[in-house]
């Protein structure tokens, strides 16, 4: 059977941006006002640097208290770097410079003076790969930030509870408390450090990839914990998985290097970056015609 | 009708390889002591070399014969390994062997509860032991543990976790100190610290040049171990608002402890049978010290080689026994810090 050009492109165009678009509409409407505090993070103009090597350029992005945006495009676009810079882990990679401002609250991180163990209080971090303490409960998990950072609570049992039920992971090891968090499946690792970066309340939330290393269904499971846990504090959080960024943002942003510096190309409602994104290269990306 | 599945092994030999590898094992075994008998050689080297040269010929003939070269090459390979395993192991079995055979004649009670403040080295075996060898021994291990893991564990923590600008050149010197003789730290504590200030034998001389000794496979070690720690736990422990002395003292630390046990028993391991540096420092003395800062003081090594001057048949077994006690202290060394390590966190 012979097929004239113009039908084979009909057929294999795939109906994607109107798929993910309504994935992305989908979503529960926030219909409670969101009781996140603080007035919500900003970055102005980040740059960053590995040595000679530039790799963001002139980044500026808001966001706002108790929303989720999902930072999209392909590696090595700086993603990460970005969001290592609001937290100033960034500064630990020997030979790493950054210019711009991160405003928590209308105050810059970087400012001279700022206890950087404070704001990384504030700022909390998920990573990619589950990374439980090795010689630690799951109970002491939870708990280490308090200890990390020094930090006095009243009740650490309805902390420990709560931060526990909050990722998700509560019921599942609510028997076996003193038990190591290496125990756990991958999925319920990485559900222990959400719940371990939890523990200090965080007003931000960074999640590098965090579903990345993990199976379809804990990757939901931690998809709704993100949406929960956006009624109290504000999340960035990096994928590669477009259907996830969809799923659980309210803003997505695209980034892209063309070789140079990674740059932030778009940021817009996660709608409509997915139905009607106004820069072509988002376009591409986001169909999957390239990346 | 159901059909129940029998597990098996297919990849496994059957009774007939095995059947045939045994015979070629008795006819390697046969064809050795033949060839002992015929010839000139002499001793059981001669025998252990025949039967290992006769058995890699049949097998890899036989390889050869039934699967080709590649695989009379690869069955050579594995009798050459083999071979450089029980050579590896022969000495260690004959070593721990003799000891003991020697050293039990010399394993009396009384060995354990006196010292040789009154006993003559042509004393019969019930009279004087290694009480004061023992108390030496473990006053110097201790003292020069007390010494050398903080600062071997400290510069293991300079090297991967503050990474200043002297870590090249301390890595570098650290390496070098490892191969510093015994004799030579002996010497240098001899003429720097006990001849101008201390002016007298004692423990902590003899610590002092052990911990030289033993600085280096505490430090090396332990920066080896620390290095296997993931970084992702660093900047987890950072992330969570710890400082990089909390990170470090709650998380690296904890994760690379069995690690850094292991370091500890093979720095103890370095030292507890040096013997040159304590001939110089301690003194050597027969009578149990009761202070490890002042006095000459025994110790298990020096008991050994003194009893070995005296050169009479009943301090020759003292020295074989005090072998074996010292064999049997550093093993129990060993177990009590594997039993350490792997002791589950309480809680």
């Amino acid at each position: 059977m012979i097929q004239t050009p113009e039908s084979e492109k009909e057929m294999s165009t795939p109906a994607q941006p109107s798929s993910l678009a309504s994935v992305a509409n989908a979503k529960p409407a926030r219909t409670q006002p969101t009781q996140a505090t603080g007035t919500g993070l900003e970055a102005r103009g980040i740059h960053a640097w590995f040595g000679s090597n530039h790799v963001l350029a002139d980044v500026n992005l808001e966001f706002a208290a108790g929303s989720v945006t999902a930072l999209i495009g392909p590696s090595g676009c700086g993603k990460s770097t970005f969001i290592r810079t609001i937290n100033r882990m960034h500064e630990f990679i020997p030979g790493a410079a950054m210019a711009g401002e991160v405003l928590l609250d209308g105050k810059d991180v970087y400012a001279s003076g700022v206890d950087v163990t404070k704001i990384r209080l504030q700022i909390g971090m998920v990573f990619q790969k589950p990374n439980p303490f090795p010689s630690m409960t799951i109970g002491e998990n939870v708990l280490s930030g308090l200890k990390l950072a020094q930090l006095k609570v009243e009740n650490k049992d309805e902390l420990l509870e709560s931060c526990l039920v909050r990722a998700g992971l509560w019921n599942e090891v609510k028997d076996r408390l003193g038990a190591h968090g290496g125990s756990l499946s991958g999925g319920q690792q990485q559900r222990l450090c959400i719940a371990r970066a939890l523990a200090v309340s965080p007003q931000v939330l960074l999640m590098d990839e965090p579903c990345s290393a993990l199976d379809p269904g804990s990757t939901l499971r931690i998809e709704e914990t993100i949406r929960e846990l956006s009624d109290t504090m504000t999340i960035v959080i990096v994928t590669h998985n477009m259907q996830q960024a969809a799923r659980v943002s309210d803003y997505t942003a695209f980034f892209l290097s063309d070789g140079g510096p990674g740059q932030m190309i778009e940021v817009a409602r996660t709608s409509e970056i997915f139905s009607q994104p106004k820069d072509q290269r988002t376009e591409n990306y986001v169909t999957g015609r390239f990346g | 009708m159901t059909t129940t599945a029998v597990p098996r092994k297919p990849w496994e030999k059957s009774p007939k390889d095995r059947a045939r590898d045994f015979s070629f094992f008795i006819f390697a075994i046969a064809f050795s002591y033949a060839f002992v008998g015929v010839t000139q050689m002499k001793g059981k080297l001669a025998y252990a070399f025949v039967f290992f040269v006769a058995y890699g010929v049949i097998v890899s003939v036989f390889s050869y014969i039934s699967r080709g070269a590649p695989a009379a090459k690869d069955a050579f390979v594995k009798t050459l390994v083999a071979l450089g395993a029980v050579i590896t192991l022969l000495p260690i079995a004959s070593i721990i062997f003799t000891v003991i055979r020697r050293g039990l004649p010399g394993l009396k009670l009384n060995l354990f509860t006196q010292d040789m403040s009154l006993a003559a080295p042509t004393d019969p075996l019930t009279n004087g032991g290694v009480l004061h060898a023992i108390t030496g021994t473990l006053t110097l291990v201790v003292l020069a543990l007390v010494m050398s893991v903080p600062i071997g564990i400290l510069t293991a923590l300079y090297l991967t976790e503050i990474r200043g600008r002297f870590s090249g050149p301390i890595r570098f010197l650290v390496q070098a100190m490892s191969g510093v003789p015994s004799i030579v730290a002996g010497l240098f504590i001899l003429s720097a610290v006990l001849y101008p200030i201390a002016k007298s034998y004692s423990a902590l001389m003899g610590a002092l040049a052990l911990t030289i000794l033993m600085i280096p496979t505490v430090a090396r070690t332990s920066e080896e171990v620390l290095q296997l720690i993931p970084n992702d736990l660093r900047e987890a422990g950072t992330a969570l608002g710890g400082t990089q002395w909390r990170t470090v003292a709650m998380i690296v630390v904890p994760a690379a402890r069995s690690g850094l046990l292991t370091a500890v028993i093979l720095g103890i391991a370095r030292i507890a049978g040096e013997t040159a540096p304590l001939l110089l420092l301690t003194g050597g003395g027969d009578k149990v010290n009761p202070n490890p800062f002042n006095g000459s003081v025994g110790s298990l090594p020096y008991y050994i080689w003194k009893s070995f001057n005296a050169g009479s048949p009943e301090s020759l077994t003292r020295a074989w026994a005090g072998l074996l006690v010292l064999m049997i202290l550093v093993l129990l060394l060993f177990v009590l810090a594997r039993a350490l390590s792997t002791r589950k966190v309480s809680k």
